[in-house]
């Protein structure tokens, strides 16, 4: 189910493109299906349909998802492929910046988080 | 495409001004948050909008007409509040038949759609229905009559939690069938954060925030660390709100951030929109709102 976070003051519309990229990479919007319309996810998470739409429209514009007429959205084919490449891109800077900084602020040195990391490979 | 304009409007009481050149405009089939303090002049303003009260100075019109005993202009607007208008003796269908006359037509489909979903017997009398099953019933009235705008006043008064959540995805559900303009007040911002596309608030009857809820969010941040480094980073910002717990200091800051390296320590956040509004509209603990 979506995961949405109303309190973080993360913008809404880029919350909504989120989780329904992060549907599609975990395989629950297949690719060539259809998504839930704006309005289903308007009415069932209480948010304004213009947000809604907004997010979706990242989405188009990312390639990800495609209108077709009269039917609805539907996840593009390659859509998961793209998201993972493009989580990839940024992965240094959202994810590993950070765990740097929280590794340097225990004073955990650079070789003892590669063996960290190397024993999460592992497990 | 209507719109509906609030053009200079003042309203006293005695000597107590409650609105003070109140300036705004309403278009678009938007879902409007109206907020404010207790007191702020939200009420007045909604009932001088669809002619309940009349202002001392100012006028509302839609599409350039007065609503000032403009039956015609004011078919457009429904505005459901606290205040019960409805006589105790009648009979809930009574009152929507009443309501059709008034209005030309309402769905009458959705009306017997809500009240199935929202429990509600229509063979009631409106003097036996408890303070949440009146608030629910003129929500139904609201989401069902064919009005341009829909003025909400604290919509969920009294309603449970289900109800409220039932009552939220229904309106969007109607708002989704048929665009129109909702002004929604009420002081549960958390629950129509999401739901509201634009935002207006109050304070001591004046206009103190017209937004869209997106630009409130992204002009919004706090930064947290130890004091010191806080105080310095935010230096020449625009602080609207100060917490402090020890050494660690969270500031809460509404414009621009400056284009200084973020210092190791600190962490800059998004706020959310109920903490916005409690430091632009509280001028005591450590705030000093959004103006000078």
């Amino acid at each position: 189910m979506f995961d949405f976070d109303f309190n973080s003051g993360e913008p809404i519309y880029r919350q909504v493109a989120e989780q329904i990229e992060e549907a599609i990479i975990n395989g629950s919007f297949p690719e060539g299906t259809q998504i839930p319309s704006t309005t289903e996810i308007s009415n069932q998470f209480h948010i304004n349909p213009a947000t809604v739409l907004k997010g979706m429209n990242m989405l188009v514009a990312n390639g990800l998802i495609e209108k077709k007429r009269g039917v609805g959205m539907f996840v593009v084919q390659g859509a998961q492929e793209t998201v993972k490449g493009a989580r990839r891109a940024t992965f240094f800077e959202k994810e590993i910046q950070t765990l740097v900084k929280q590794a340097k602020s225990l004073s955990i040195s650079e070789t003892e988080l590669l063996k960290m990391i190397s024993k999460g490979y592992e497990q | 495409m209507s719109v509906l304009d609030v053009s200079h409007i003042s309203k006293s009481f005695g000597n107590q001004t409650i609105l003070n050149d109140v300036n705004l405009s309403f278009s678009g089939n938007k879902i409007y948050g109206l907020l404010g303090r207790n007191g702020a002049g939200k009420s007045t303003l909604l009932n001088i909008i669809t002619n309940r009260l009349l202002p001392n100075g100012g006028k509302v019109t839609i599409n350039g007409d007065t609503v000032d005993n403009n039956d015609e202009a004011l078919s457009h607007l429904f505005l459901m509040s606290e205040v019960n208008m409805y006589s105790n003796g009648s009979k809930l269908s009574k009152i929507i038949d009443d309501t059709e006359l008034l209005y030309g037509s309402i769905d009458r489909q959705l009306v017997t759609e809500l009240a199935n979903k929202f429990e509600l017997d229509l063979n009631q009398r409106f003097g036996k229905l408890s303070t949440g099953y009146r608030s629910i019933f003129k929500l139904i009235l609201a989401l069902c009559l064919p009005v341009e705008y829909v003025l909400l006043d604290e919509p969920v008064l009294g309603l449970d939690a289900s109800h409220r959540e039932l009552f939220y995805s229904e309106m969007l559900k109607t708002y989704a069938d048929q665009p129109r303009n909702f002004i929604i007040s009420t002081h549960l911002i958390e629950e129509i954060a999401t739901i509201i596309s634009d935002v207006i608030v109050l304070d001591n009857g004046h206009v103190l925030l017209h937004d869209t809820a997106e630009n409130v969010l992204a002009q919004s941040s706090v930064v947290v660390g130890p004091k010191a480094d806080v105080e310095q980073y935010t230096q020449d910002l625009n602080v609207i709100g100060k917490e402090s717990i020890g050494q660690l200091a969270a500031f809460y800051i509404y414009g621009e951030l400056n284009d200084r390296p973020i210092p190791d320590t600190v962490k800059i956040s998004p706020v959310d929109l109920q903490k916005i509004f409690i430091f632009l509209t509280n001028y005591t603990n450590g705030g000093n709102g959004s103006e000078k």
